[in-house]
């Protein structure tokens, strides 16, 4: 703000102090005439104009690119990630579920196992497909695509092993599901955390506040200003036109970027808690829910020769029943409830109360050594009152209270990315004409001299 | 009882025959295992590291207090495999165990609790059974346990219902003809806390690699994968395994003969001396026979006499 005293000033007491010689000497005496001295404040005004053109441009765009790879890119990978550890570990305990009904294994049960190995294999490769992934995501995708092959091929081998009535078959099976647990679950978690942690990034430089152009473009109109008053009190002028003309501009330009990054900002801030923290509690229910459905069915298949099943079932559902409060606990969920996922939480949340019963008869059931009674409580197929269906309507509620959160973070987030076009191209534009216009303005002044 | 070629297997005859003939012992439920042993077998020659795998209570039916709890517990607890082909394993048509030691446990039922129904099957890891059996989660293990005298300390053990030694399973494309030649250099595997990982600890004959698993049918899957090179396990276990997979085979000779028992908690001397009696009878019933020609005729040969103790 000091910049335009200095240019009023300099001619003089740099021409007084340094009349001296060379090149460097002719342009200061050549400044410290009075057109000199317009000139210099016609470049200098044009300079910080354009100033805050480029980097209101620059970063603008640059907000614009992260705004939309969180719609895009980001958002949904983030969401594919969840999604395929959702259907491995839904797969792990599908085929456990299988081994345990033996015989009695109906269709759906094989069908529910395909389809969580399918959908699995179609989001990693579309997630390996989709450019730009962070390299450490690429990384566990690259890992996982070698395993699911692995995976599925060791449980075709138990199911073939168990048909000819070998206990063999559950060896493999076990195997199988160490390499699910103990290896693939592990990575997945670990692209989930990556994908989750590019969103993360983009929604940062999304909403970054562009301090760069707000400061030049202070900086320049507080240029305009003070030289307008300088001029003012010189000639006896009313106005320079053309620097008003720079003024308004800047003005609007200014304005623009001010109040752009605030909406853009607000907006974000709701696709955030919608698409992001909301979406994320819902995932963590639905994986810890997950987990302890598939610590039930192993544990049943472990038939007591380990209570490892037992004590995780107790820590997720203990982390599942905490306070509101805790993120990850399932009546959170209903807490943050809105007009659209009210119907389904509820609905869920009635199932989830049900399966926790259901399990806890089944448990009582197997305490008292009745391992069959137990087992029939948990997956009887075709009987709706079981702990498994009761589970999996809990999932089929909290799936859909997914996609209604899902659908306002698109509606949120949708769309910000061509404003902050516009107001790239708006500012850039203003900018110019901002430049173009104090340079004329001025150059109309230096025009009295010849 | 048929003939016996060891010194310990005589001792049991001798003990068992003692017991039933001349019923000079004390009451089962108040003798101490040892006190009893050495009472009743004086002319027991301990082996060498002082004791007698053979040895166990007199076989004898009074109620005590641990019968009594099962009886009004109603079912009788019984730690087993679900793993061990034709042993005790799961049938993966029918999710039933099934097995040679499952008989056993139904048998123990019986006599027990007048419905050989009344059991609950519990599986256990091989490494588990000890500790299953001191903290009371278990009656008893009917598990191709073999007895040891490093168990004994730990557990009681019922008198000997087979006989069994160790084996090696390897690929028949290995073409390995001896014990040494199978482990030497190689991956080997074993159920972890087995006779066979005890053994394996005491002498590991040049092996590269021992990797220890909760059972030893996953000592199989490993070899199919072709992680491990030959697996050493209980004879009994080791012809199961051979039954599920034609590719391999028992390479080399057996060794180290030893015998299956009945595992027990120390303190439930009614129980313990209760089911020898069933073991006697089991035997001299024909159940035994029966269930011999039911799993295992197929994969051990059609004569017991091998594995009679």
């Amino acid at each position: 703000m000091a910049t335009p005293a200095v240019i009023e000033a300099q001619g003089g007491t740099a021409a007084a102090v340094r009349p001296g010689g060379g090149a460097l000497g002719r342009v200061r005496r050549a400044a410290a005439t009075p057109p000199g001295r317009l000139r210099t404040a016609s470049a200098v005004l044009a300079l910080l104009a354009l100033l805050f053109g480029v980097s209101a441009v620059w970063q603008s765009a640059t907000r614009s690119a992260a705004a939309g790879q969180v719609v895009t890119r980001s958002g949904p990978l983030n969401q594919d990630a969840a999604e395929i550890y959702r259907s491995l570990a839904d797969a792990d305990a599908t085929a456990a579920a299988g081994f345990l009904l033996a015989g009695d294994e109906t269709p759906e049960v094989r069908k529910r196992y395909q389809d969580d190995l399918a959908t699995a294999s179609r989001l990693l490769s579309q997630a390996a497909a989709r450019s730009g992934s962070s390299a450490s995501a690429q990384q566990w995708l690259t890992e996982l695509n070698g395993q699911l092959p692995r995976y599925a091929g060791l449980v075709e081998t138990a199911r073939a092993i168990s048909r000819q009535g070998l206990p063999l078959g559950g060896a493999y099976l076990r195997y199988a599901s160490d390499l699910m647990q103990n290896t693939m679950l592990p990575n997945a978690q670990k692209l989930v955390d990556a994908e989750s942690a590019q969103l993360d990034a983009d929604y940062r430089t999304a909403g970054a506040v562009p301090w760069l152009a707000l400061l030049s473009g202070l900086l320049a109109l507080a240029a305009l200003a003070r030289y307008q008053r300088v001029l003012f009190r010189r000639t006896n002028r009313v106005f320079n036109p053309g620097l008003v003309a720079a003024s308004v501009a800047m003005l609007l330009a200014f304005g623009w970027l001010g109040v752009g990054t605030l909406a853009v900002n607000g907006y974000l801030h709701d696709s955030r808690y919608r698409g992001v923290d909301r979406l994320d509690d819902l995932d963590r229910v639905r994986i810890a829910a997950l987990q302890a459905h598939t610590a039930e069915t192993l544990n049943l298949v472990s038939r007591g020769a380990t209570d490892k099943y037992t004590q995780r079932w107790d820590e997720l559902t203990k982390k599942l029943a905490d306070s509101p409060r805790i993120p990850g606990s399932e009546s959170r969920l209903s807490m943050a409830a809105d007009e659209g996922t009210k119907k389904p939480l509820a609905d869920a949340d009635r199932w989830y109360g049900q399966w926790l019963d259901l399990h806890k008869n089944a448990a009582t059931q197997d305490a008292a050594g009745d391992y069959d009674a137990a087992v029939q409580l948990t997956l009887k197929p075709g009987n709706a009152d079981t702990a498994d269906s009761a589970y999996r309507a809990a999932d089929e509620q909290w799936a859909r209270a997914a996609q209604v959160e899902q659908a306002s973070f698109r509606g949120a987030a949708g769309g910000l990315d061509d404003l902050l076009v516009v107001q790239a191209a708006a500012a850039g534009v203003l900018a110019a004409v901002a430049a173009t216009a104090a340079v004329r303005g001025i150059g109309r002044r230096l025009a009295e001299y010849r | 009882m048929r003939k016996a070629n060891s010194r310990a297997l005589l001792a049991a005859v001798v003990l068992a025959a003692g017991a039933v003939g001349g019923g000079v012992l004390g009451t089962g439920s108040s003798a101490g295992v040892g006190g009893v042993r050495v009472e009743a077998a004086p002319q027991l020659a301990p082996m060498a590291d002082g004791c007698d795998l053979a040895a166990s209570l007199p076989p004898r039916q009074d109620v005590g207090a641990k019968i009594r709890k099962i009886r009004e517990r109603g079912v009788l607890v019984v730690g087993v495999d679900q793993s061990a082909y034709h042993w005790g394993f799961r049938n993966p048509q029918t999710g039933r165990i099934e097995g040679f030691d499952i008989d056993l446990a139904h048998a123990i039922a019986k006599s027990v609790l007048g419905d050989p129904s009344k059991v609950l099957l519990k599986t256990i890891s091989t490494a588990h059974r000890i500790d299953a059996v001191k903290n009371g989660e278990v009656d008893v293990i009917t598990r191709a346990m073999t007895i040891t005298c490093d168990r004994k300390k730990d557990v009681a053990f019922s008198t000997p219902y087979f006989r069994t030694s160790q084996r090696v399973v390897a690929p028949k494309s290995a073409h390995v003809k001896s014990v040494d030649e199978a482990l030497k250099g190689k991956r080997v595997c074993a159920a972890l806390n087995s006779s066979s990982d005890a053994e394996l600890k005491a002498n590991p004959r040049g092996a590269a690699q021992v990797r220890l698993v909760d059972n030893q049918l996953d000592c199989l899957v490993l070899m199919q994968l072709g992680e491990i090179d030959s697996t050493l396990s209980d004879s009994s276990l080791a012809a199961a395994q051979v039954a599920q997979d034609p590719q391999v085979e028992l390479a080399g000779e057996p060794f180290q003969p030893a015998y299956m028992g009945v595992a027990m908690n120390q303190a439930d001397t009614d129980l313990i001396a209760w089911v020898n009696q069933v073991l006697v009878d089991w035997r001299s019933g024909g159940g035994w026979r029966a269930s011999y020609d039911t799993w295992l005729k197929d994969s051990m040969g059609a004569s017991p006499d091998p594995y009679l103790p």
